[in-house]
């Protein structure tokens, strides 16, 4: 099943390949990860995203909390929590194609960030089944390059980590 | 007054209450060991980077502090990884200080450059690469108290040759302040009383003891609890000393080489109680089948064992010493109830003492070739009580396990996790260092002592008294022994087959060597050398194809284990 879990960490020197290294070292999958600072410029935030059943998402947050430079690891699934990822994704446009990219462009309420006479590139922000749903629209028109960040969550209302 | 990063070192070890480091030179700690030379720390010079880390790891076990070793950066630093990984896996507190190139060459393929931090990631509690003088009291600070508390274990500081040359004004730290790190040390008190009730409806209970007990100083408070209750205790590897083997209660070790008493207590019993232990797979043998009439207890300070190989109906996360504390009280506030449960576990442990008699741990005596099981009986009955034992790793490892009978804490040092062979003449000499008048004995094959004889200089030069004891059968018998049973007796590459002159080995760095292939012989030998000052090797060539037994073939439940024929 899969899990978002997010990691709060010391923003300290070699973090990432501490969490990345637990992950690779003890054979747990990460389907992706991202961070970056919060507001407290000491601390790290980590979403990860993984896949396990029970036994082995148990493992996994109690490996991440061994870890010194963890501060706190909560895991979203089960919970109420907002799910965003950004994507870039270079589409080839050919004349018969261009209005169809950008009707289909608007429907996602994505944006076209840049224009040459051969693509587009998109940029689009939603739920991951948003971003997938518009890569399959958009993928019998050519998509040249796709860079995609990984969701970053938060949860709704009070439920949350502080940091 | 401004001191250097070197001298910050040392100001932080004596702080610490370091009084002996182990270590070997090099081009980046230069500056380390020159301040050492003033120092009141004593140094002990090692042959090799592994062997200084074996022997803090030596000194730890044996006396409960933090082991120091300092080596150089490139491969004095890569030298000390299996030291390390060795100490990590049976979770033993060390501060490893590696030298590393200036910080401006870090990442540029530097002579005597390698990424220590990246490599001892995985096999360290935590480390740290000093970037700024600054950071250098606070790292030291928490680096001993990240290694002596929680689940202990090794931590390397990686330390810049320019920043030990850089100066600042000193200051201590008096505490850490460490937001991811608040390990646990009291049990919960509702799952303690929980458990309390769980002992006291069992009619078959067993205790499974590990080397936590050890760690925790809590041999005490095992014998107290397995006295009061009448519960049997079956010891792993990691425990062999932490409980009297003489005691009635004792069932020896358990798993691969276990006693058949221990293995069948486990498999049978309707109560484990499991204690600073981790269900290591030489231990369960077949999972499914371990314990499977039981509840299981499991108390560790360390969260990640609970649960990681088998289900448990009751965890416990705290310091050992602490919990059976409480939990002994909390069984004193119930004492008639602690009555009733030892009438009503006398049938199982009478049940227990029919397999010990039945099935005792014993072996096929020679009057004409040396069995390695007697040389260790006899060493157990020639040493003093508090004699530390250390051992390599193989059959003479388990032999030791199985016939020393072992009766004091910290009296038995031994790889138990990563299998380190080559681990026990170091570590040997490092308990030694810690306690120069007591006997201290490593019990050794001829393969595991060759990975790190070098130490007989060290030896000699410190005047380290450590009686080395080669269990010389020209194989490395255990994996012979595998080959025998599981491959059809296709020694491959196991036999040694030259023959080495252990006692002009000996002669050559000044030690005295002895040798003997008499059965007769096999105690005058010993005397001898425990009458000798200095260190001695006594070679025992003992029976070549001997071996442990019982045996839990791999993929079977420790139930079906094979007995000696």
């Amino acid at each position: 099943m899969k899990h978002t879990i997010s990691v709060l960490v010391e923003n300290e020197f070699g973090v990432l390949s501490r969490v990345s290294g637990l992950f690779s070292g003890r054979g747990f999958n990460i389907e992706s990860l991202s961070v970056a600072p919060t507001l407290d410029p000491d601390t790290s935030r980590m979403t990860i995203v993984t896949r396990g059943d029970d036994r082995i998402l148990e493992q996994i947050n109690k490996q991440l909390n061994k870890l010194i430079s963890t501060i706190k690891v909560v895991d979203f699934t089960g919970e109420d929590f907002v799910s965003r990822e950004l994507a870039l994704i270079k589409v080839s446009t050919e004349a018969e194609t261009r209005a169809e990219v950008l009707r289909v462009v608007d429907i996602f309420r994505a944006k076209v960030v840049d224009v040459t006479a051969r693509s587009y590139t998109v940029e689009i922000t939603g739920a991951p089944a948003k971003v997938d749903a518009l890569l399959e629209l958009l993928r019998p028109m050519g998509i040249k390059e796709i860079v995609r960040s990984g969701p970053v969550v938060i949860g709704r209302g009070s439920k949350g980590v502080a940091g | 007054m401004k001191k250097t990063g070197s001298q910050i070192l040392l100001e932080c070890l004596k702080l610490e209450g370091v009084e002996k480091v182990f270590g070997y030179p090099g081009g980046a700690v230069i500056n380390i060991y020159d301040d050492l030379f003033d120092s009141e720390i004593q140094h002990i010079l090692n042959r090799h980077e592994q062997a200084a880390v074996h022997a803090a790891d030596g000194y730890a076990r044996a006396t409960g502090k933090v082991g120091v070793v300092i080596a150089t950066s490139g491969p004095g630093a890569t030298n000390t990884v299996t030291g390390i990984a060795t100490a990590y896996m049976d979770s033993i507190p060390m501060v490893i200080i590696s030298g590393q190139v200036p910080t401006p060459l870090i990442g540029n393929d530097a002579f005597q450059e390698a990424d220590m931090v990246g490599i001892t990631r995985p096999c360290t509690k935590h480390n740290y690469l000093v970037q700024d003088i600054k950071d250098l009291p606070r790292m030291m600070k928490e680096a001993f108290y990240i290694a002596r508390t929680g689940r202990p274990g090794p931590v390397l500081i990686d330390f810049p040759k320019d920043i030990q040359v850089a100066s600042m004004k000193f200051s201590y730290p008096d505490s850490v302040n460490l937001r991811g790190y608040k390990p646990t040390v009291a049990g919960n008190i509702r799952q303690i009383e929980k458990a309390v009730k769980m002992i006291l409806g069992t009619k078959k209970p067993v205790l499974y003891v590990g080397g936590g007990i050890a760690l925790s100083n809590a041999s005490e408070e095992l014998l107290k609890l397995a006295e009061m209750a009448k519960i049997p205790v079956t010891t792993t590897l990691m425990a062999m000393s932490a409980f009297p083997q003489g005691h009635p209660l004792a069932l020896g070790m358990l798993g691969m080489h276990g006693t058949y008493y221990a293995n069948m207590a486990v498999t049978d019993c309707d109560l484990l109680i499991a204690v600073g232990a981790r269900f290591d797979d030489r231990v369960t043998g077949r999972i499914d089948a371990f314990a499977k009439k039981a509840k299981v207890i499991h108390i560790d300070i360390d969260p990640t064992s609970i649960k990681k190989n088998v289900p448990v109906d009751l965890p416990i996360v705290g310091d050992i010493k602490n919990v059976l504390n409480t939990l002994i009280a909390k069984m004193h506030e119930r004492d008639n109830e602690v009555t009733e449960l030892k009438a009503a576990t006398a049938d199982w442990l009478a049940g227990v003492e029919d397999w010990k008699k039945t099935h005792p741990m014993t072996y096929r005596q020679s009057k004409t070739v040396i069995k390695p099981q007697y040389v260790i009986e006899k060493i157990r009955e020639l040493t003093d009580d508090d004699a530390i034992i250390a051992t390599e790793v193989g059959q003479h490892q388990m032999w030791t396990a199985q016939f020393f009978r072992f009766s004091q804490p910290r009296t038995f040092l031994t790889s138990g996790g990563l299998g380190t062979m080559g681990f026990g003449l170091p570590a040997a000499l490092g308990a030694q260092v810690a306690f120069p008048d007591r006997q201290v004995v490593d019990i050794s094959g001829d393969g595991s002592f060759q990975m790190n004889s070098q130490e007989l200089a060290t030896l000699v030069q410190y005047r380290l008294p450590v009686k080395i004891a080669i269990l010389n059968n020209n194989f490395l018998g255990m994996v012979r022994q595998w080959q025998q049973l599981f491959f059809d007796k296709r020694y491959s590459q196991t036999c040694m087959e030259l023959p080495i002159d252990f006692v002009k080995l000996a002669e050559a760095y000044g030690a005295t060597g002895l040798s003997t292939d008499k059965p007769e012989e096999v105690e005058s030998v010993i005397r001898k050398a425990l009458d000798t000052p200095g260190p001695v090797i006594m070679e025992f060539r003992v029976d070549r194809e001997e071996n442990v037994m019982p045996m839990v073939p791999s993929g079977k439940g420790i139930h079906e284990m094979v007995l000696a024929s």
